[in-house]
């Protein structure tokens, strides 16, 4: 078995009398891309933020690279980073400005060339000189992207990064995604409603559903399990109360 | 505290106030609409008044230490707020950021602007209404100081306010420091106040500056008795700020708003 980078333990948030994350258990292997499924608030985003210590656990444990978050945050954020569909970067900054002061942030060595082989690989190149606010939102959604590889994290979250993007980048982050997580051993924490995405990427799928994981597995296994035609069948079928767990 | 994440932060603001004429006007324009107010008020008042003309420039000294206060606390607000506005506030929160180092970027673009508006106002002053900043001498430094440090305490408690309850109190973040002005004896002494109201106004830092700056402008010696009181009560009241912050900071993130701040 392979070494954990992420291990949660019997996590619980509640926000008042509302339960977002309910004994919510799971783990991630160095080099794994796990997806987090779900419908509208089933809890993926409050899991993330968690992860990445900007909301605080109710109860349970979490530890990234062995070590308890809350206690190491600034040196377990040191390996990790976020790209999200919901989050931007200052807008009327060029997007080289951009990403040289998230490089300092993340104390990158040779900053510039760092930023220049991640402009390539994520094929921006031409759009290093530009402002940030003028670019179409699947281009920064790339820039964003980049910000994310900056620091060759160990482990990756990424929180609906194909929200933005047409078939064909949402295709090829699909495949930058892969490759980078062959070549540079990135674990992953995807969460996405594009079954394609899913399917395409995941090694393991976890299932949530108000704050609960009921099904886990590869994207196939569980489509099997549960006698779906497709992830998205089930998906739909979940989302609109199914009585699943009779299955 | 890590130095390099600390100008990375500085970098990104001066980036953005560099990049922007609004802001570059927003930075000079109410301090020079002031000076004006208040230089042609100082040229009236001497027109009318045979009194010895260091009474009434009080007022353009006090309107320019006003102001030091005022921005050292805008500058750090307002640094959080661009983030919040530009939704880049999680980016930088889920960096290997501390707390504190942030709160020391936003501090020192306080200081910043302070100093570049300082420079700004001592000339204009000089050259539109002849008044000598400079004159103050050697108290001006510490004088000065103090009321930054005040200023860094507001904007901590303004910034922890915004970040705990949302964008929909942006507006404390000009407010607040205000709410401080009447008891801060800025152009007026302390024996003004009603009898009740003057400990309350000297358990202030500001208003120890401003008695200190009037009797520089009398004449008088340099205030240490003010300056000491001056910096004994700015390191008091930065302890209870600090803790606010971190009460603040530690609910945020169980209510969760901290995920939010900025993605809505
Ligand atoms: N700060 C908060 N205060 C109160 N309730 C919250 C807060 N954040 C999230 N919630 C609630 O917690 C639940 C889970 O929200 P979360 O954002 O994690 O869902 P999600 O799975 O990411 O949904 P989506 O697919 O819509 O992004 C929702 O019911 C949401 O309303
Ligand atoms: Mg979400």
């Amino acid at each position: 078995m392979s070494e954990l980078i992420v291990e949660i333990q019997n996590l619980r948030k509640t926000f008042g009398a509302l339960v977002a994350i309910d004994d919510l258990t799971f783990s991630v292997a160095r080099g794994e891309i796990v997806g987090l499924l779900g419908a509208n608030g089933a809890g993926k985003t409050t899991a993330l933020s968690i992860l990445l210590g900007l909301v605080t656990p109710s109860a349970g444990s979490v530890r990234v690279f062995g070590q308890d978050l809350e206690r190491h945050r600034v040196a377990v954020l040191r390996r990790m980073n976020f790209s999200s569909a919901y989050t931007a970067l200052p807008s009327n900054l060029r997007v080289e400005e951009n990403l040289l002061v998230f490089a300092r942030l993340y104390s990158v060595q040779k900053p510039r060339r760092k930023i220049d082989e991640l402009l390539e690989l994520l094929e921006i190149a031409h759009l290093k000189k530009r402002v940030v606010g003028r670019l179409s939102s699947g281009e920064s959604a790339r820039v964003s992207l980049c910000k994310s590889l900056l620091n060759d994290p160990e482990l990756l979250l990424l929180d609906e990064p194909t929200a933005s993007l047409d078939p064909d980048i949402a295709d090829k982050v699909r495949k930058w995604l892969r490759q980078v997580q062959r070549e540079r051993g990135i674990g992953m924490i995807y969460t996405s409603h594009n079954m394609r995405d899913v399917e395409e990427v995941c090694d393991r799928v976890l299932f949530m559903r108000r704050g609960k994981i009921f099904a886990e597995g590869t994207p196939r296994s569980i489509v099997e399990k549960f006698q779906e035609q497709s992830l998205e069948s089930l998906f739909i079928k979940v989302a609109r109360g199914g009585d699943i767990e009779d299955l | 505290m890590n130095g390099s994440v600390i100008l990375g932060l500085v970098l990104r603001y001066t980036y953005i106030i560099r990049r922007s004429v609004p802001r570059i006007i927003e930075m000079l324009f109410w301090p020079m609409l002031d000076l004006l107010v208040w230089a042609f008020l100082t040229l009236y008042l001497k027109s009318i008044s045979d009194g010895p003309p260091s009474a009434v420039t009080f007022l353009l000294g006090a309107m320019i230490f006003w102001d030091v206060l005022f921005r050292s606390q805008q500058g750090m607000t307002v640094s959080f707020l661009e983030d919040v506005w530009a939704r880049n506030i999680i980016n930088v929160f889920v960096a290997p950021v501390r707390v504190r180092e942030f709160l020391a970027a936003t501090a020192l673009v306080g200081l910043l602007k302070v100093l570049i508006i300082i420079v700004v106002l001592t000339v204009s002053a000089r050259l539109l209404c002849d008044f000598d900043f400079l004159a103050l001498g050697w108290a001006l430094g510490p004088l000065f100081v103090n009321l930054i440090i005040m200023g860094w305490g507001i904007g901590l408690v303004t910034t922890a306010l915004i970040m705990r309850f949302g964008q929909a109190v942006e507006m404390l973040a000009w407010a607040i420091p205000f709410l401080f002005q009447p008891l801060s004896a800025v152009f007026y002494p302390v024996s003004v106040l009603p009898a009740w109201a003057q400990p309350l106004a000297l358990a202030l830092p500001s208003t120890q500056v401003f008695e200190g700056m009037r009797s520089v402008l009398a004449g008088g010696p340099f205030p240490t008795a003010h300056l000491l009181w001056a910096l004994t009560l700015n390191a008091l009241w930065l302890a209870v700020e600090c803790v606010f912050f971190a009460w603040m900071y530690q609910s945020t993130r169980e209510k969760g708003y901290l995920a939010k701040l900025g993605t809505q």
